[in-house]
């Protein structure tokens, strides 16, 4: 099968692969770029785990084709840390226990992040809006929505 | 006594127990908020080969024939597996604790007994190559009838489902097709009560789903063994399930689990482990296997579906004398675990109640279903909503308050359970109570006063005499019978339901806002 040279940002760090046609973004990054912090829940665009930000934007990795990525640039769970310290989400979601299984976790994260980077102060609505799309099947929601409540009241702070 | 040897490792041990009242991290936060807990599926090993299953598309059928030659020279394929190479290819879970006999095979072989049951597997260089092989897998089909209800799986001349077990029963001290819980005479007890409450309660398998799919992944050692990163919940009941139908000591595997992407129970059943690590022997090379997002919802085992009946006699005060209960487990075509939740549903169906006259027939019935599996409390937790729902009715038909009824059935300190141990440190009772206080719901007086530590015991911990010989006892004069009879009227047909009602206008929240092209969220 023939491959195609492809070259994106990858957390801020050059990268190059080649993929077979129709290989999907989720399999590039876990396994030709070898982040293993987008995780495989469905492959069908339903649960969220495979959340990842294209430019900034909120996208499933499951349903974007890996040649689509060209030039652009991809932010991962792996990406977000700031040095040895824990992004502000990070440190919330840790505070908050808004983390069970860990499964979810990466998937939520981003689309928070997503969030955030629009909308630095959200309404509690508008985080359910946000991660509306991210299933967690321990059901810890509203852990989650207070954790990123609690990341934007403290970046406000700040 | 319990002995503890508080001297070994004393240097190592902080001692200072007093966590109650403040918040206390998890130790796999850090792991889960910065993606670096290592779940089994984030091995990436040099050549690894990937499984794949082909399964059943009937629900019961004879194999006649299984053609893999074309599949064999598929580009990609190292490997088709089929049931003779499985080492034993009979198993049942619970055989590592003595109970029931082996009656699931790795991969069918005569006979498929559910839609979705492994026939071939297929062991390829990549998922894709896997999947195309799979198609080229030819498998002859003679249906069979097929059973999905269990009651229907027990009537004379029902289609039978497992050989292993030829009335469609599990079969409990080689000798009892069900479950029985026997105390006191409840037919006399139905004859004396005021009223007589029957009711028929049904409830459906339900599927796990969690966010993190079935799987595991083998991989030869350089010491003749194989590590093994698996999902499953039971990693030593996985090593050893692997032992028995690899048919070597279990020391032959290095088992690394523990990070679960969810699980609630159904991951419990050593699904994928057997093939995958059979897998690796045959090849000599590292190999995955993982269910799909389809295959879990569709194969994976779910809640067993349960239907019980229950008639219940009460007196006009309130007191429940008689307790009736029938009720089938729907194990699917396998054992698994329901033989044991079938006598979890038998310990529990006289409820935390303290009642004279109790009678239970549990069965744990084999249809062309998919197996069942375990689920936070099954068995368990269909029993008590049946219970709690004839609880809510019995208050109903007795002019009582819901939570008083459950204050004055309650068993107390030092009676006799059904099951014929004492009650010991009760509390439900209280547990009513507070809550009754905290949903601002009025208790009379007396109720609020009632204590699990008084009024049990005495003429309550006896041990009624039961009774073998079947007798019809004098129905009251005034007794009052409520069937409420949700049952369908006629037998259910087999056509395909009429068409879902028009859906309203979405609201858009959830997946429903993704888009299938790009992978973006609609805005």
């Amino acid at each position: 099968m023939s491959k195609t040279a492809l070259q994106f940002r990858h957390n801020g760090r050059d990268v190059a692969i080649f993929v077979d046609g129709g290989t999907n973004l989720l399999v590039a990054l876990r396994e030709l770029i070898g982040d293993m912090t987008p995780k495989f829940g469905c492959g069908q665009g339903g649960c969220g785990a495979c959340s990842v930000l294209i430019d900034g934007e909120l996208h499933l990795a499951c349903l974007t084709l890996a040649e689509t990525v060209a030039g652009r640039s991809i932010e991962t769970l792996d990406g977000i840390k700031q040095g040895p310290n824990l992004h502000p989400l990070q440190r919330a979601f840790a505070d908050n226990f808004a983390a069970q299984c860990g499964y979810c976790t990466p998937g939520m994260l981003m689309a928070a992040k997503a969030l955030l980077d629009r909308n630095p102060q959200p309404s509690r609505a508008e985080v359910i809006e946000a991660i509306s799309g991210n299933i967690c099947r321990c059901t810890g929601y509203e852990p989650i929505i207070n954790a990123v409540l609690a990341a934007a009241s403290s970046r406000a702070r700040a | 006594m319990l002995e503890l040897r508080k001297d070994i490792f004393a240097d190592e041990r902080d001692d200072n127990l007093k966590e109650i009242g403040k918040g206390t991290q998890r130790q796999d936060m850090l792991g889960h908020v910065t993606g670096t807990s290592t779940y089994f599926d984030d091995h990436k090993l040099q050549g690894m080969l990937h499984l794949k299953v082909v399964r059943s598309v009937h629900s019961h059928a004879r194999l006649r024939r299984i053609e893999t030659t074309e599949a064999e020279q598929s580009q990609g394929v190292r490997r088709i597996i089929r049931g003779a190479d499985v080492p034993r290819n009979l198993n049942t879970l619970l055989s590592l604790i003595n109970f029931g006999k082996d009656d699931e095979p790795s991969l069918a072989v005569d006979k498929v007994r559910y839609k979705g049951e492994p026939i071939v597997a297929v062991v390829a260089d990549s998922p894709r190559e896997a999947s195309e092989a799979m198609a080229k897998v030819r498998i002859e089909y003679e249906p069979l009838p097929t059973v999905f209800d269990v009651e229907d799986a027990l009537k004379p001349g029902a289609p039978v489902v497992n050989e292993t077990y030829p009335k469609n029963t599990f079969t409990y001290y080689e000798k009892y097709d069900h479950q029985k819980l026997r105390f006191g005479d409840v037919e006399r007890g139905l004859a004396q009560a005021d009223h007589v409450l029957e009711q028929r309660y049904q409830m459906s398998p339900i599927e796990h789903a969690p966010t993190e799919t079935n799987g595991s992944i083998a991989a030869p050692d350089t010491n003749g063994r194989y590590t093994v990163y698996t999902s499953t919940q039971a990693l030593f009941f996985s090593v050893d399930t692997c032992a028995k139908i690899l048919d070597v000591p279990s020391n032959t595997f290095h088992f690394i689990g523990g990070t679960v992407g969810g699980g609630f129970g159904g991951k419990v059943d050593t699904i994928t482990e057997p093939l995958c690590i059979l897998a690796a022997m045959l090849t000599g090379r590292p190999v995955r296997y993982v269910l799909g997002r389809e295959e879990e919802m569709q194969y994976g085992p779910p809640r067993g579906a349960e239907r019980i009946y229950i008639t219940d006699g009460v007196m006009r005060d309130g007191r429940i004398v008689a307790r009736k209960v029938r009720a089938y487990f729907d194990s699917g075509a396998y054992t698994r675990l329901s033989s044991y939740a079938a006598v979890k549903c038998a310990a529990h169906l006289p409820g935390p109640y303290t009642i004279p006259n109790v009678y239970g027939d549990v069965y744990c019935v084999f249809t062309n279903r998919t197996p069942a599996t375990a689920m936070r409390g099954f068995g368990v937790t269909a029993m008590d909503f049946a219970i709690e729902c004839q609880m809510d009715k019995l208050a109903h038909i007795v002019g009582m308050d819901p939570m008083e009824f459950r204050i004055l059935n309650a068993y107390r300190d030092g009676d006799m359970k059904a099951h014929r141990r004492e009650a010991k440190n009760t509390a439900l009772i209280e547990c009513v109570q507070v809550a009754a206080e905290k949903a601002k719901w009025p208790l009379r007086d007396e109720f609020k006063r009632a204590s699990s530590r008084q009024g049990g015991g005495g003429a309550r911990a006896v041990v009624p005499a039961a009774t073998r010989e079947a007798h019809a006892p004098t129905v009251a004069a005034a007794q009052q019978r409520t069937v409420y009879d949700r049952a369908p009227a006629t037998a259910p047909s087999r056509e395909p339901p009429p068409p879902p009602p028009p859906r309203p206008q979405a609201p858009s929240h959830g997946a429903a806002r993704f888009s299938s092209v790009f992978g973006t969220r609609r805005r």
